[in-house]
């Protein structure tokens, strides 16, 4: 790839880093507890936890997320857990 | 032609080329400069945003935003402000910013002088700015227009800085003819950046490079730096086609085709230069002068070729590398390196305002023929007029 | 999938407080923003060429000159006739805007221009390494303000920026935590509709830097606004016009449950400084009237 004039880059490029190797700990989302409140989404530092437009519910998008825990720690109904990474 | 100060001229060369954003922090002796510049958009003559920043740190950081969104910015500063900018510059020109600023050279404190030499753009050198030098009121406000066609060719992307000898310049009342309008426009287009900060194309600039590229981007400026050698003669051949006034490219020469000895210099000094040669050649002595105009790019072939038929150089720097020499000195040495050159002698004269005159010139001339007779050089920088009663 | 133009793959810590300061701001003013960034942690983290998690223009020339950047793009729009196209934001750490950039920042909020000026706030220089800012909170260790035998770390209070903006006459002053996400972006949504300058200063645990599990970066950004240590309002043409009040909870809650603080738990000396900052507590309690 040939470089750009200045250093000047794309937006959203940071995409092609998929963060989510960084995980030891992974978040699951018990649907059936979910009340779609947000919360996750609102407070993820990746952006990676999303509505299902079908469901209403929220799911994790496991590419970018780093395993921080943060979801898991404010979501209002405990809806989601902490499990370890199996590799 | 009309009578009138140095920066005054300057001021009208940057009105001509209509600047969107004009940001200045005052220091002497480039104030009638932005002075004037203020003057102009009070009275609506000169549309631009003029920004009153509180340092030239933000005088240049406000060029950087606004040249970066897509403006054609000017900004002009001296000896402790261009120190103050010192990062900024290296920034600015590692973006890629075509932002053109007027030196208004001077000496660097301690001690505190107000004077003219040219330690402040010297000890920016490695900046990655164009660095040109004028002669005369003229000179210093022609270059304004000349300075932006070649700071925005897409090839290029750099700044430009161009100095003049504060006070020497900026404060001379001199005849000086304006470039009129149209034919600046027609001149000069408008500024076309190839990427800028829009919401249309949200690039990011700026971003953090690893050791993996830096290299590679660092080469790319240097490169540009080598294609604005061209740049250069051409756009000042091209003002010569429109305006009729050519101060040579790269460097310019006077007297100098049959010369035993060539002086170099850079700025005013060559004023005075020429005069001291007139009565030189009139008392039969074959002197003449090599102009140095663009200090970066450092015009190494240009130097070689106009003085390989010299007996000797003497090299005038009104700067120091303390603990060295003068920069010019250096830099022409290195660029005679392994050619079969002249002698070459380093005097470094006019520290903070020393004045020059055509006795220090014939002085200096009457020292190099010595060293032409005797085959040697004594003093390794030999620093013109220094009162020795006094250390 | 809901728009994010702060994008992930960014090289944030795990539970990074400026990432999620970044995304609620960007939430908050939608993509017609230009931004600036000075050097600082958000900077490195979203910007490793060829990368950039900026989905909005974006520019970082210098440590301590986003504000003056920020105003020249300001003039160039409006010289360009592109004031409509967008607003503008800084985004920066508490180093780059309190400490080395409060120069350029003043010299911005005097001129006018409009800008809206957000910090991060997290209480030190982390890109560097955790070293003491003058936003450093009394009382907290960091590596230029360790806590040792003869010293309890930082020995001096937050400077009060926001206070130093309100006296620069300008419209607008606001600060906020990540901890209450809807304030943040209701803020930076009012702030950038109001013309001028405008300060925000947003408290952003960096769980790095303080020492806690990532997880709970949003609790103890929580805890720093009820014990009254990060006291949240706005002021609005010099007046405060409005303050989060809270159930006030003692200093301790927040320093025993990060590492920075430690210390101060193990000692008389300690004991006397935590006394020290439940008196800051109580002076920013009463001063904005928190307690419910």
């Amino acid at each position: 790839m040939k470089l750009s004039i200045g250093s000047v880059t794309k937006p959203g490029s940071t995409r092609i880093n998929k963060t989510g190797s960084w995980r030891t700990f992974k978040p699951i989302i018990d649907i059936e507890a979910c009340i779609g409140c947000g919360t996750c989404s609102m407070l993820c530092p990746e952006g990676s936890a999303y509505k299902d437009n079908v469901s209403g519910k929220y799911a994790i998008d496991y590419d970018y997320c780093k395993g921080c825990g943060i979801c898991a720690q404010e979501c209002p109904v405990k809806a989601i857990e902490m499990v370890m990474e199996e590799k | 032609m009309e009578i009138m100060e140095g920066s005054r001229a300057v001021a009208e060369a940057v009105k001509a080329c209509r600047p969107n954003v004009i940001a200045a922090y005052p220091i002497t002796p480039q104030t009638h400069i932005v002075e004037e510049i203020s003057r102009m958009v009070a009275d609506g003559e000169l549309v631009s945003e003029y920004v009153r920043v509180e340092s030239e740190h933000s005088a240049m950081s406000v060029c950087v935003g606004a040249s970066a969104t897509g403006a054609r910015t000017y900004t002009a500063t001296t000896s402790q402000g261009m120190a103050l900018m010192h990062e900024v510059l290296f920034n600015a020109a590692g973006l890629r910013l075509p932002i053109v600023m007027t030196a208004a050279n001077r000496s660097l404190s301690a001690p505190i002088n107000i004077w003219n030499d040219h330690q402040d753009m010297i000890s920016e050198r490695d900046s990655g700015w164009i660095q040109l030098y004028s002669e005369d009121a003229q000179e210093a406000s022609d270059m304004i227009i000349q300075a932006y066609k070649i700071a925005e060719d897409h090839d290029i992307l750099l700044p430009v800085m161009i100095g003049m000898d504060g006070f020497i310049l900026t404060h001379v009342h001199e005849p000086v003819e304006l470039c009129s309008q149209e034919k600046v426009d027609d001149f000069l287009p408008l500024y076309d950046p190839i990427q800028y900060l829009t919401t249309e194309n949200p690039l990011s600039f700026g971003t953090i490079v690893y050791p993996n590229t830096y290299t590679e981007f660092r080469y790319m400026i240097h490169e540009a730096m080598k294609k604005a050698e061209r740049k250069i003669v051409d756009v000042a051949s091209e003002f010569q086609d429109k305006f009729g006034r050519y101060y040579g490219g790269l460097i310019d020469t006077y007297e100098a085709d049959d010369a035993d000895l060539l002086i170099l210099a850079m700025g005013s000094v060559i004023g005075t230069a020429k005069d001291a040669v007139d009565e030189l050649r009139s008392e039969g002595k074959k002197v003449g002068i090599v102009k140095v105009r663009c200090y970066r790019p450092f015009p190494a072939e240009a130097i070689v070729e106009s003085t390989k038929d010299a007996k000797a150089i003497a090299v005038l720097d009104k700067n120091i590398s303390l603990g060295y020499e003068g920069a010019l000195y250096t830099d022409v040495k290195s660029a005679l390196y392994g050619k079969n050159g002249p002698l070459a002698m380093g005097f470094v004269l006019g520290l903070g305002g020393r004045d020059i005159n055509k006795k220090t010139i014939k002085n200096i001339v009457a020292k190099a023929d010595k060293a032409i007779k005797s085959g040697i050089f004594e003093a390794e920088t030999e620093f013109v007029d220094l009162d020795l009663e006094v250390l | 999938m809901q728009e994010e133009l702060f994008a992930p793959g960014h090289r944030g810590c795990a539970g990074c407080g400026a990432a999620i300061a970044a995304r609620l701001i960007l939430k908050g003013s939608g993509k017609d923003v230009i931004v600036v960034s000075p050097t600082g942690c958000l900077e490195v983290i979203s910007s490793p060429y060829p990368e950039s998690a900026w989905e909005v223009p974006w520019i970082h020339s210098l440590f301590e000159n986003a504000a003056a950047v920020a105003s020249g793009v300001e003039v160039a729009l409006k010289s360009l006739g592109r004031k409509d196209e967008a607003k503008i934001i800084v985004i920066g750490g508490d180093g780059a805007t309190i400490d080395i950039g409060i120069g350029p920042l003043s010299g911005m909020l005097e001129r006018g221009h409009d800008v809206t000026y957000v910090c991060y706030d997290n209480e030190a220089y982390m890109n560097t390494g955790i070293q003491r800012s003058s936003s450093t909170p009394y009382g907290a260790s960091t590596t230029t303000s360790p806590a040792g035998k003869v010293s309890l770390g930082e020995n001096r209070p937050k400077k009060n920026l926001p206070a130093i903006a309100a006296a620069h006459g300008i419209p607008y002053v606001g600060t906020a935590s990540i901890a209450y996400p809807k304030d943040v972006i209701r803020k930076v949504k009012k702030a950038i509709s109001i013309e001028g300058p405008k300060y925000l200063q947003i408290h952003a645990p960096c769980c790095t830097g303080w020492g806690f599990d990532g997880s709970k970066t949003i609790e103890i950004g929580r805890l720093a606004v009820e014990t009254a240590l990060f006291p949240i309002y706005e002021i609005t043409d010099g007046k405060v016009t409005s303050v989060k009040k809270i159930k006030r909870k003692p200093v301790e809650d927040y320093l025993k449950v990060q590492r920075r603080f430690r210390h101060l738990l193990k000692s008389d000396r300690g004991e006397e400084a935590i006394k020290n900052i439940q008196d800051i507590a109580d002076a920013n309690a009463e001063k904005f009237g928190l307690d419910l």
